[in-house]
């Protein structure tokens, strides 16, 4: 193994402080570049313990309402693969602990290239990818160069994924674990918590790694509900929502659009440590 | 990185008809690019498809419905006006298009139902772009008495009417989706939403050669009686093999059920015809993939997309709403660079033209789908000898479209 990534040294200090993780998720270039940058570098102050930046795709099929119009209003933006990982060179020159996960879909980093995107997203001081259509069983093509370049590749687990195929998730994980919490798209349904908690317990059981549960998490007291047991939460289109509300009728960014995520994060972050 | 680079076109193949390989490859294309928790239901849905392939009742139950329900085999059809005119080929008719529903579709939903039946599933969803295959998983759905929801982009169920009503009919529950622009790809998106929402009791009847394997191999063999039958009935009229096959391309369903019995004979010449649009030069103003479009991942498969520069998906645009699909099915992808089948385009233009001269020399109008491929047959037919026998197949019939046609011929309904 090599040095330890950010994301492992961030885990093993939120275990010191016996700390619940807040990952969070926005949108690159949602509503625009600029306030993008500003919601993303104002995140780790709010409370966000590692950041995962989507990586905006005009066909996200795994993703519910809210985080599907962010896409597009990145799009509708201009954002591109290249502006999104200068948004992250630009991040990380000021902040050179916080963990940034690039989120998204395979299509724009195959067109992008492989191995260009490896090395660019390295080298933006990018830390660890989840690629929603990519499998294990095509791990060949992404995954495995990642992790020989240093970036950790971060597996999405689900009710779905029995105990004959949970070794094979868990293969070439590295990070952490990502427990989808719900069969269904991101913003859906709110999770059961006792069926998450069963769910993470077993996971938990395979491997050494933190395991973070997201999808349908948007209220600080499900989060700390949720996180109970497990090694953190994400909350993704809850704060995507906030962007939208704040959003002047144009639909260009209000003057509170900032604010008004970070507010949110900060209370996230509040209910997670009571 | 085994699948990074095409070899496909390099090696001389023993044979074109052993794809997929068991991963669900054909060369570079295809493969399962999906989500975690769709994953362990494709990996059942392709173990029950396999033990179903292999289950001779199931084939039986199949044959069956081919002949009493959809009323197989289709005609092969000699169109000898069309054939004087152009003054060249000996030009047939494969006439899917009068199989019950109106075009070949139902040859794949015949195959899937019973499919999804085998293996307990309780709920049929589906996308449609035309209609066409939405109004046959909606009547399959009410032959076996099971509930089905159809998602359909809001775009098309405005311009095909006749489809939404007849699905309505039926019994379907219909979609209409409004996210991007409410075409085929958007329809195909909610759909993987709800499948992804439903795993437990739903099963997704998707309608062309293309998503996750084992969808593109299934949907070709459910699609593979177009080929043989005309194998068969060539054999029967001509005593010899056809020269020429020539099909339309959206997903590319009828045209691989059409060509793959015949990828390993190598002196049949085959085309492959994909919706020009408003030209080829025209961005974002056509939907050939292939002609006009570069590798992606895009619906659990890598194929040829339309996409910028960025991997972001084009919507595309074609006359026809059974065409203007982004994406294409993988295998065409892979017999495209192996060079073993032609693919060309046809512009709206042309297909409209082609439909009006079939319809007046024939007395058949054909959908604007399969207007396409005998727009291409127009061009070509002139150009081989009149010894040169030439399949098209006539996929869907043209009901569907007279009001799109009618805007466009400037004719009042």
């Amino acid at each position: 193994m090599t040095a330890t990534s950010r994301i492992e040294a961030r885990f093993a200090q939120l275990k010191k402080q016996n700390r619940k993780a807040l990952v969070t998720f926005i949108s690159a270039g949602d509503p625009d570049l600029e306030t993008s940058a500003a919601i993303l570098a104002g995140l780790p102050q709010a409370g966000a313990d590692i950041i995962e930046v989507g990586m905006p795709f005009s066909d996200p099929m795994a993703d519910g309402p809210a985080i599907q119009a962010a896409s597009l209003r990145a799009l509708q933006g201009g954002q591109t693969m290249v502006k999104t990982l200068a948004m992250v060179r630009e991040f990380r020159a000021g902040d050179s602990e916080t963990p940034i996960v690039l989120m998204g879909y395979y299509n724009p980093i195959y067109v992008y290239g492989h191995e260009r995107f490896i090395v660019d997203a390295k080298a933006a001081g990018v830390d660890g990818l989840i690629v929603v259509d990519v499998p294990p069983e095509a791990d060949d093509e992404l995954c495995i160069p990642a992790v020989a370049a240093g970036l950790n590749f971060i597996r999405l687990a689900t009710p779905t994924t029995d105990a004959n195929r949970l070794p094979t998730v868990l293969k070439n994980t590295s990070g952490f674990v990502y427990y989808v919490s719900i069969t269904g798209i991101t913003g859906a349904a709110a999770p059961v918590v006792n069926d998450v908690h069963q769910q993470v317990t077993r996971i938990k059981g395979q491997t050494e790694l933190p395991v973070v549960v997201g999808f349908g998490v948007k209220t600080g007291a499900q989060a700390r509900a949720i996180a109970e047991g497990a090694d953190g939460v994400v909350v993704g289109s809850a704060l995507v929502g906030e962007i939208e509300k704040s959003l002047k009728q144009d639909g260009k960014a209000g003057p509170d659009t900032v604010s008004r995520v970070l507010a949110t994060v900060k209370e996230l972050a509040t209910a997670l440590k009571s | 990185m085994a699948t990074a680079t095409d070899k496909s076109g390099e090696a001389k193949l023993n044979s074109y008809m052993t794809g997929p390989d068991d991963k669900g490859f054909f060369g570079l294309f295809g493969g399962r690019f999906v989500a975690e928790t769709l994953m362990p239901l494709i990996l059942e849905l392709e173990r029950a498809y396999s033990a179903a392939k292999a289950d001779p009742t199931f084939q039986a139950e199949i044959d069956h419905l081919n002949v009493h329900y959809a009323g197989r085999p289709s005609p092969l059809y000699y169109a000898d006006r069309m054939t004087k005119e152009l003054g060249g080929a000996k030009i047939y008719f494969k006439r899917d298009e009068l199989n019950h529903t109106g075009s070949h579709k139902i040859n794949n939903c015949l195959g899937q139902i019973l499919l999804a039946r085998r293996m307990g599933k309780t709920r049929i969803i589906a996308e449609t772009g035309a209609g066409q295959h939405g109004v046959a998983v909606a009547t399959v759905c009410a032959k076996y008495g099971m509930p089905c929801e159809i998602y359909m982009g809001a775009t098309d169920v405005e311009r095909q009417s006749p489809n939404v009503a007849r699905m309505k009919l039926l019994g379907a529950k219909l979609n209409p989706v409004t996210s991007g622009a409410g075409t085929l790809k958007d329809a195909m998106n909610e759909a993987l939403r709800d499948w992804v929402t439903n795993v437990h009791d739903t099963y997704y009847l998707i309608g062309t050669a293309a998503g996750p394997h084992p969808y593109p191999a299934m949907v070709r063999d459910f699609q593979s009686i177009i080929g043989k039958e005309t194998r068969e009935q060539m054999l029967a009229v001509e005593g010899r093999l056809p020269d020429t096959l020539v099909a339309c391309i959206g997903g590319g369903s009828n045209a691989i059920g059409l060509f793959h019995p015949f990828l390993d004979d190598k002196e049949v010449a085959i085309y492959g015809v994909e919706a020009g649009g408003h030209g080829l030069d025209v961005e974002n103003g056509h939907a050939a993939s292939m002609t006009g479009g570069t590798p992606g991942v895009l619906h659990g498969n890598r194929t040829y997309l339309l996409q910028d520069g960025d991997g972001q998906i084009l919507e595309g645009h074609s006359i026809s709403a059974g065409l203007d699909y982004p994406g294409v099915g993988p295998e065409h992808a892979w017999l495209k660079n192996n060079g073993r089948v032609t693919y060309v385009a046809i512009t709206d233009q042309e297909a409209l033209s082609a439909l009006q001269t079939c319809t007046r020399l024939e007395g058949i109008i054909p959908a604007l789908e399969p207007s396409h491929a005998l727009a291409h047959v127009i061009k070509l037919a002139p150009t081989l000898g009149k010894d040169n026998l030439l399949v098209m197949n006539l996929c869907g019939r043209g009901d569907k479209d007279l009001f799109t046609v009618a805007k466009h011929l400037g004719m009042k309904i």
